[in-house]
């Protein structure tokens, strides 16, 4: 198993035909994901490498093919009423990568779909990857494998750096959810630990976080609480100065809050295995594992 | 972004949060003749630095009279105003905020902030005004009120008094906190801010609530609905590495120390420089180049790091994904080649065809100090500083 997404997940892709949309919907298809739809208002109609048909909107693409997930590459004025118009639509699975959503529209669609029961993972984020089963999102496939771990991280090539290194020493993954990095996100650490709870497949989560915020520090006290299986946790933004938005809209020590040492901290105390050096988040797996 | 207390204030007034009448002044002469019209007896000079604990530097006084506003604005403006938030090396004033002295009974605290906890907008609010909200957070958290505002209704004129009376307001002060902060909740949504903190807000001894500071920052993201804001940005308040960062859409910021860095994602820049720091080295920048990493924006990312006098080697850690690792070393050696480089460089290519890579660097007779993994690049960089 998995959780999200698998090899029968039914994926429409909104902003299809921008290009990156259509460069990265290539990549997803190459990968195996089931592709079943395209959405561009106005372009409805037409189809999508000669074969995926497009629909004006996201209620024709459910109507006439059953898809249940949706990834977004709209841009990012535009971003936040797709990931409304797929929630509307009966779409349970949102996986918005969109960079650059403004904070207050992020907010209304927060509440929005958190009342209609979707998983939205996003916005400015990697997507979600359940290895050699399905693909939504714009990493890449190959330094995947399938295996056990699963992997929930704020950061985008950091996760394919810790992914890397499970694969490159023969561990593979159940399925990889980059959450995004910006300061309200659809899914966050708890939301996707509590999916990887249920999952049979999952014995190790690796959560990879950084500066800003104290999501790290929620599921620290969640885990505590609620989670039996090993996790192993790394990080980002040790040397971080205050003040200062490192790159993610979301990484940002303000007030003295949301440090790199106070979160490793934290999580060392709820019995969480804290990676100092990014190089060892897969030794550590593999010390956990075996 | 950040701006200034005076054009936090204009943009407050616009949306009728009331604020004490002023301007601000690039020399003594202007201050001199805003202090005349506003004709008060009692006038402030406050310095305009993006920092906090203006006051405790020095960088706040009372005038009581128009030989006092010339005297203080002299003093001020140019001086090196060092401040808790400012660090050590402080920042020059190079512009002043002239306004009326009121009469302050009470100083309160007011905020609007987005707590990433709930995903929702919260109004907070305090007794302790004019101190760091931080401290009475950590120290005294019962004293901080706060209502969350549900994003489809709004803050409400209930959640207004509810603070009002929490306050300890009585009377017309009730109905005036409620309407201030309607208004500031307005000019927050209005302007997609990411903070509004007016510290203190102050009742005057007939009643009035006016923000006696004002402090704004402004969702980055949502600049495009705010084409007029560009002119609010002032340069003089960003480093100048940065600025010139910018104009290449480049995310850099620059940090202390000599090992400079050059990145592909936020996440990995930061690891990077982390494991620069665990290998004993001290990174002298934050530079994520975007997930392209091309001839260009590598020729532009070393352009910025060689800037900084105090870089003695650099780090280029790419991890290449959709984008090839053997495009990506032929955009580093021909990036090389355009801008010259004295240091050593040590590259670390991981992903798709990273052994390709690997070798178009090694044959390209530049000197390039190649690294297959993390630690590996960090041990080799630091060790080049020895």
């Amino acid at each position: 198993m998995s959780i999200l997404i698998d090899e029968n997940t039914k994926v429409l892709v909104q902003g299809i035909t921008g290009s990156e949309g259509s460069f990265h919907t290539a990549q997803i298809i190459e990968y195996g994901t089931k592709v079943v739809a395209g959405v561009t208002p106005g372009k409805g109609g037409q189809k999508f490498q000669d074969q995926i048909p497009i629909y004006d909107t996201v209620a024709d693409a459910v109507k006439e093919t059953g898809a249940t997930a949706s990834t977004i590459f709209v841009p990012p004025p535009f971003a936040a009423d797709a990931i409304l118009e797929s929630a509307s639509a009966g779409i349970k699975v949102i996986v918005c990568i969109t960079e650059g959503i403004p904070a207050l529209d992020m907010l209304n669609v927060y509440q929005f779909v958190k009342d209609k029961g979707v998983h939205l993972i996003g916005p400015n984020c990697p997507g979600v990857i359940s290895p050699e089963k399905s693909k939504m999102g714009i990493m890449p496939g190959f330094i995947h494998k399938k295996g056990n771990v699963g992997v929930i991280s704020r950061s985008g090539t950091l996760t394919y750096e810790a992914v890397g290194q499970l694969t490159g020493r023969g561990i593979g993954q159940s399925t990889c959810i980059g959450i995004g990095g910006d300061p309200v996100i659809g899914t966050r650490f708890i939301d996707a630990l509590t999916l990887f709870k249920d999952d049979p497949q999952t014995d190790v989560v690796v959560i990879i976080g950084e500066i800003g915020g104290t999501a790290e520090e929620e599921a620290a006290t969640w885990i505590q609480e609620n989670f039996s299986k090993p996790v192993v946790s790394f990080i980002a933004g040790q040397t971080a100065p205050p003040g200062r938005r490192m790159g993610h809209a979301g990484a940002i020590i303000s007030g003295g809050k949301g440090t790199a040492s106070e979160k490793m901290k934290v999580l060392s105390e709820a019995g969480i295995h804290v990676c100092k050096s990014p190089a060892d988040i897969g030794k550590t797996v593999e010390m956990v594992l075996s | 972004m950040k701006i200034h207390e005076y054009q936090a204030k204009e943009i407050l007034r616009m949306y009728n949060v009331p604020v004490p009448r002023g301007r601000e002044a690039f020399t003594v002469d202007e201050a001199v003749s805003i202090a005349e019209e506003l004709g008060t007896d009692v006038v402030v000079v406050k310095a305009q630095i993006h920092a906090g604990g203006r006051g405790k530097g020095g960088g706040v006084k009372l005038a009581r009279s128009i030989d006092e506003v010339r005297h203080l604005s002299e003093q001020i403006l140019g001086m090196n105003l060092v401040t808790h938030q400012t660090g050590p090396e402080g920042r020059i004033v190079k512009k002043l905020l002239i306004e009326e002295g009121m009469d302050i009974a009470r100083e309160l605290y007011l905020g609007v902030v987005l707590d990433r906890s709930a995903s929702q907008l919260v109004i907070m609010a305090s007794t302790e005004g004019g101190v760091e909200i931080e401290k009475v957070a950590a120290e005294t958290p019962e004293k901080i009120l706060k209502e969350w505002i549900n994003p489809a209704i709004g803050l409400q004129p209930y959640q207004a008094r509810k603070l009002a009376f929490g306050l300890g307001l009585e009377g017309g002060q009730v109905g005036n906190a409620v309407k201030f902060m309607l208004a500031l909740y307005r000019a927050f949504i209005e302007t997609d801010s990411s903070l509004a903190e007016i510290n203190p807000l102050i009742v005057t001894g007939d009643g009035q609530v006016i923000a006696l500071d004002a402090k704004m920052n402004f969702d980055d993201n949502a600049d495009y609905r705010h084409k007029n804001f560009k002119e609010l940005r002032d340069l003089d308040e960003e480093d100048p590495l940065e600025v010139e960062a910018s104009k290449y859409h480049l995310n850099y910021i620059k940090l202390d120390g000599n090992v400079g860095c050059m990145v592909n994602g936020a996440g990995l820049a930061m690891s990077t420089m982390d494991i620069i720091k665990l290998a004993g080295g001290e990174p002298a920048n934050f530079l994520d180049v975007g997930g392209g990493a091309n001839v260009e924006t590598v020729r532009d990312g070393f352009k910025i790091i060689l800037s900084d006098p105090n870089v003695k080697a650099i780090l280029i850690n790419i991890f290449g994904g959709i984008v090839r690792c053997d495009r990506v070393a032929k955009g580093v050696i021909e990036a090389a080649n355009t801008v010259k480089i004295n240091l050593p460089v040590v590259v670390r290519l991981e992903g798709t065809n990273a052994e390709e890579a690997n070798e178009l660097l090694r044959n390209s007779k530049m000197d390039f100090i190649v690294a297959t993994t993390l630690e590996d690049a960090a041990e080799k960089v630091v060790k080049t500083l020895s």
